[in-house]
C-alpha cells in the first residue's frame, strides 16, 4: 500500500483487513446521513466501537439545521472512537449555502487532530490552503486521473470515487493513480444521487424549509418515493435524493482494486452488515457470504448497475422484482 | 450587466448576437459539453463562421467544455480544448478540474471561466480555481439565495456570472445523478439529462405516460400537455400523495432582481437554453437586453415590463415562471 499517512490506522490488523493484491483492504463505515436522535446516535456508535471496521467517518453532511450532536459532541465521540481502535475521519458538509455553513466548515477543517473528508470544494480549498492531508467524499467530482494528480499536490490522500463511476473506470483512473493516494468505493447503501436548496422531505408535509419541524427524524432511513406505478424509486432525505435501491458491491469485493470500501450507515442490521462484509473480505465462502444473503437487510432491494457501467438502478443478476 | 446568450446552432448564434448579446456561448458536438443533443451544437466549420459572425459585431465567444471526462474519453476533451484555443475564443467554460489544469498549462493564455457544473456554491470553492488556475469568471449554481448571492460576489476574488432566464435545475448542478441512475448517462458523464434515446411516450387509453428506461416519470390526462420527463419534474408518490414532489416544470425568470444584482456586482446574466430554437434565444435575449439596458439607467425606478414577462411567460417551460432559489420562500 502506498501513503501510509493517511493510515495511523490504529488496531486495525484486529479487525477486517485483508491480505489482497492491494495490500491490505479494510473497512470504512460512512457518516450517518439521516437525522437520527441524539441518543439512538450515540448507541449506534456505542455498538460501531465493537464492530470489524477499521474506518469511521463522524458529522452531519446532508443538512447544517440538523444539530442532534453539536461539534463538541462530535469531536468527544471521535475520540471514543479512537481510543476503541477506530481511526476517525470528520466530514464535512456536502452543500455550502450559507456564511455561517463555511464556518462550520472550516472549525472542522482546523480541528488540528482529526482527518478530515472533503464533501465539497469549498473544504478543499481550506484544507489544502493550510496544507492539512484529506479525504474527498463521494460529491467531490474526480472523473480521471488527472484531477487526482492535481488533488494530490494539494494534499489529498484519499478519495473515495463518485458513486456514478464504474469498475471499468475505476481501473483506468487507478493505472494513471498518483503515489501516495489510496482509494475507497462506496460499497454498500442507499446512494447519495442529489444535493438541492429544496428541501423535500419538509416539502412532502407542505411545510416551509425554515419550519420544516425537523420532520426528516421521522425517517430513520429517508422517505420512499414511489412512481405511480407503486414502485420503489427513490428516497427523500431532506436537501439530499438518495436511491431507494441499496447499492451494492458485496458480489465483486474480491476483484475491486481499492483499500478502502465503505458501508453506508442504515437504521436497521448495520452490525448484520458489517459482518458480513468483513467475512467476505476475509475471503469467507459458503452460503452465509452469498451476496444474495444481504438482500434481507435492503428497505427496497438492491442495485449495482453504475458498477457494471449501466443505469444505476439496475440490480445484480439473479436479483428479484423491489419490495 | 453583461448578457451572456445560448447558441445550440448558427442561425441561434445570429438571432442571439442581433438581439443584444453581449457574449454568446455554445459547445461542440459531442460529450464534451452538457447539452449534447442530437442536431445540436458546433463542428470546427460553423464554430469558425460563428466567430467570425461574433467579432463582426463586436460580441464576444465562450465555448462551453463542461462535462467530466473519464480516462477513456480523455483525448477528446484536450482535443476540445485544443480547438477552442485554436479558433481564439474570448473564453473556455469548463467544469472539470483536470480538463482546466490541462487548458490552463497548454494555452494559458486562454481565458477560463468556472462553469455552473462546477459546482462552487462559496467563495472559497470558487479561491480553489482562481489560485490555481486563474480563472477569470465564476458562474454559480442555482441553488443560492440572492443573500447568499450577495455573500458570495462580495467575497469572490473574480467576477460572478448568475443564471437570469431558464429552465430550472433544482439539484446543484454538477452534482445531480438522478439522471445516470435511471439511463446510466448523466449531465457529468454524457452532457445530457435524460437523454432522448431513453424517453418513451405512450398513449394509453385515459393518459399519456412519459417513461424514462421505462420507469414511469408522469402521466397526463388528455387536456394536460406532456412535458419532457426530466426525473426531477416528474409526479410521484410520497406519503400516499401524488404530486410534483420534487419540482414543477417552471422556469427561473429574474426579470424583478436585475437592479439587486446589479447593485451587488454580479457581474453577467446568463440565459439558459442551448437546446432551445432560435426563436426563443432571439425573444430571450431581446428582452433582457432591454430590460439591462433599463436597469442600467435608472436601477431604482426599474421594475419589469408586463410586455417583457408576457414576452418571456410565452417561452417559459411549463409557461411558468419563478425566481427559484433567489427567493428564499422557494427552499
Amino acid at each position: 500500500m502506498t501513503g501510509g499517512t493517511v493510515s495511523s490506522a490504529t488496531g486495525a490488523d484486529a479487525h477486517a483487513g485483508a491480505e489482497g493484491e492491494c495490500g491490505v483492504r479494510r473497512l470504512a463505515l460512512g457518516p450517518v446521513l439521516y437525522h437520527w436522535p441524539r441518543d439512538v446516535m450515540f448507541r449506534f456508535y456505542e455498538t460501531m466501537a465493537d464492530a470489524p471496521v477499521d474506518v469511521i467517518y463522524l458529522g452531519e453532511v446532508v443538512c447544517s439545521k440538523r444539530r442532534a450532536l453539536t461539534q463538541t459532541d462530535w469531536l468527544a465521540l471521535a475520540s471514543e472512537l479512537e481510543v476503541a481502535g477506530k481511526q476517525v475521519v470528520l466530514s464535512t458538509l456536502a452543500l455550502i449555502e450559507a456564511g455561517s455553513e463555511l464556518g462550520a466548515v472550516r472549525s472542522i477543517c482546523e480541528n488540528g487532530r482529526f482527518m478530515v473528508e472533503a464533501n465539497d470544494m469549498s473544504a478543499v480549498q481550506m484544507l489544502a490552503a493550510a496544507g492539512t492531508p484529506f479525504v474527498t467524499g463521494p460529491g467531490v467530482n474526480i472523473y480521471n486521473s488527472c484531477t487526482l494528480e492535481v488533488l494530490a499536490r494539494c494534499g489529498l490522500k484519499r478519495w473515495v470515487m463518485p458513486v456514478e463511476l464504474s469498475g471499468s473506470t475505476l481501473h483506468d483512473i487507478h493505472a494513471g493513480r498518483p503515489p501516495g493516494v489510496e482509494t475507497e468505493v462506496f460499497a454498500y447503501g442507499r446512494l447519495p444521487l442529489a444535493y438541492s436548496a429544496r428541501c423535500y422531505t419538509a416539502r412532502a408535509r407542505n411545510l416551509p424549509k425554515d419550519q420544516c419541524g425537523f420532520c426528516c427524524r421521522e425517517d430513520p432511513d429517508g422517505l420512499l418515493l414511489r412512481t405511480r406505478e407503486d414502485e420503489a424509486f427513490l428516497v427523500l432525505n431532506g436537501t439530499q435524493t438518495q436511491s431507494a435501491r441499496t447499492f451494492t458491491l458485496a458480489g465483486e469485493l474480491a476483484d475491486i482494486g481499492a483499500q478502502y470500501f465503505r458501508l453506508s450507515p442504515q437504521s436497521q442490521h448495520m452490525s448484520q452488515i458489517i459482518e458480513f462484509f468483513a467475512a467476505r473480505l476475509a475471503g469467507g465462502q459458503g452460503p452465509a457470504c452469498e451476496p444474495g444473503r444481504l438482500y434481507q437487510y435492503m428497505p427496497t432491494g438492491p442495485c449495482n448497475g453504475y458498477w457494471n457501467g449501466t443505469a444505476g438502478l439496475q440490480q445484480p443478476a439473479g436479483a428479484c422484482g423491489d419490495a | 450587466m453583461e448578457l451572456v446568450c445560448p447558441a445550440g446552432n448558427l442561425p441561434s448564434l445570429k438571432i442571439a448576437v442581433d438581439n443584444g448579446a453581449d457574449a454568446v456561448y455554445f459547445g461542440f458536438r459531442d460529450d464534451t459539453n452538457a447539452r449534447h443533443f442530437a442536431g445540436l451544437n458546433f463542428n470546427d466549420r460553423s464554430a469558425a463562421r460563428g466567430m467570425e459572425y461574433a467579432r463582426a459585431h463586436g460580441v464576444k465567444l465562450f465555448v462551453a467544455i463542461n462535462t467530466y471526462p473519464q480516462p477513456s474519453g480523455w483525448p477528446r476533451w484536450t482535443a476540445a480544448v485544443d480547438r477552442t484555443a485554436e479558433l481564439g475564443a474570448d473564453a473556455l467554460i469548463a467544469a472539470d478540474i483536470g480538463v482546466m489544469d490541462y487548458a490552463s498549462r497548454r494555452h494559458p493564455r486562454l481565458p477560463l471561466h468556472l462553469s455552473v457544473q462546477g459546482s462552487a456554491t462559496s467563495h472559497e470553492a470558487i479561491r480553489f480555481y482562481a489560485e490555481r488556475f486563474g480563472i477569470k469568471r465564476a458562474v454559480l449554481p442555482r441553488v443560492l439565495s440572492i443573500r447568499q448571492v450577495t455573500q458570495v460576489v462580495g467575497n469572490s476574488p473574480v467576477p460572478i456570472e448568475v443564471f437570469g432566464f431558464g429552465s430550472l435545475c433544482v439539484m446543484v448542478e454538477g452534482r445531480c445523478l438522478l439522471s445516470s441512475y435511471v439511463t446510466g448517462k448523466s449531465p457529468n458523464t454524457y452532457g445530457a439529462c435524460s437523454p432522448a434515446s431513453a424517453v418513451r411516450w405512450q398513449e394509453t387509453a385515459t393518459a399519456m405516460e412519459t417513461r424514462l428506461n421505462g420507469v414511469l416519470i408522469d402521466q397526463f390526462d388528455r387536456d394536460e400537455s406532456a412535458g419532457y420527463p426530466t426525473v426531477c419534474k416528474g409526479r410521484f408518490r410520497v406519503r400516499g400523495n401524488v404530486y410534483y414532489a420534487i419540482e414543477e416544470p417552471t422556469s427561473l425568470n429574474t426579470l424583478s432582481l436585475l437592479p439587486q444584482l446589479q447593485k451587488m456586482g454580479v457581474s453577467a446574466i446568463k440565459i439558459e437554453g442551448r437546446q432551445r430554437n432560435p426563436a426563443y434565444v432571439g425573444r430571450v435575449a431581446r428582452v433582457m437586453r432591454a430590460a439591462l439596458d433599463e436597469c442600467r439607467r435608472d436601477p431604482d425606478g426599474f421594475s419589469p415590463r408586463a410586455e417583457w414577462l408576457s414576452e418571456l411567460g410565452q417561452v417559459a417551460e411549463g409557461t411558468q415562471t419563478t425566481l427559484g432559489a433567489f427567493h428564499r420562500s422557494w427552499q
